[in-house]
């Protein structure tokens, strides 16, 4: 792969937006996006034979997400930092969800039963764990139910749950932040947290 | 605290949204990478991260890509 230089000097913000540089630049751009996405898509699981592909649709969508979002870049960090965030959130977007893409997310409610267990041997931790499963039921809503033991029980990626549920990931985040809320005033009234 | 209850019961302090968390990781990354004070800064994120595994990915990927650029 032939190295790519980055030139911190160049004004990426003029250059994107000026139409006699605006072409050039999106392809350098997306160049830089798509060694960021191949770095992403490295670090997951994802097969050999898919990678390239998934690498190449992270730098597209990342680089017109860039395109619409130009007049957001503040100059907190450099250029690059900031559109190599893009690049890296949307190649792990998708191989979350590609990892994903053939398991059914069921919510088992029996699972809360199970996890004083989970606690293994600190008598602490099974005590609160057991705490925690009883009050889910009564303190908490349905939906804050289901998001909390989708994301914190059964580890399903927030992206992947947004997807299927059609929401974002900022709103399911705000449920499960709730829920927890909920659970810890619950804890903290029953003097099992300081 | 295990891992199971972090999860359940999250950081228990203030933090800050995922929206909040993207818009400014390259903020903090950099303050991280230069030997800045990011949580002083940015506070609120710290907690974030430690809350929600999604954004604490993409922390990791942002800090580790961009150390790897810097060397
Ligand atoms: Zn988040």
């Amino acid at each position: 792969m032939p190295e790519v230089v980055v030139d911190e000097s160049q004004d990426w913000p003029r250059d994107l937006r000026d139409p006699a540089t605006r072409e050039a630049a999106c392809a350098r751009l997306h160049a830089l996006l798509l060694r960021a996405a191949r770095f992403e898509i490295a670090r997951r699981d994802v097969p050999h034979g898919e990678r390239d592909d998934l690498a190449l649709q992270a730098a597209d969508d990342a680089l017109v997400a860039i395109l619409a979002k130009l007049d957001t870049f503040r100059g907190a960090s450099r250029f690059t930092t900031w559109a190599y965030k893009f690049a890296l959130l949307e190649a792990a977007v998708k191989a979350r969800r590609r990892a994903w893409q053939r398991r059914e997310i069921t919510i088992d409610d029996e699972a809360w039963g199970r996890i004083a267990v989970r606690g293994g041997d600190q008598l602490e931790t099974r005590e609160l764990l057991a705490a925690i499963a009883a009050a889910v039921p009564r303190c908490l809503t349905e939906h804050q139910r289901r998001v909390l033991t989708a994301l914190a029980l059964d580890g399903v990626p927030v992206d992947v749950l947004a997807e299927r549920l059609g929401t974002t990931r900022g709103a399911l985040y705000k449920t499960l932040h709730d829920a927890r809320r909920r659970l810890r005033a619950e804890l903290e009234k029953e003097g099992l947290l300081p | 605290m295990s891992e199971l209850l972090n999860s359940l019961l999250g950081p228990g302090e203030p933090e800050i949204t995922c929206e909040q968390c993207f818009e400014l990781l390259d903020e903090y990354v950099e303050l991280e990478v230069r030997g800045g004070d990011p949580d002083g800064q940015i506070p609120g994120m710290r907690a974030h991260l430690s809350g929600c595994p999604a954004c604490h990915e993409d922390h990791e990927s942002l800090l580790a890509y961009v150390s790897l650029r810097e060397r």
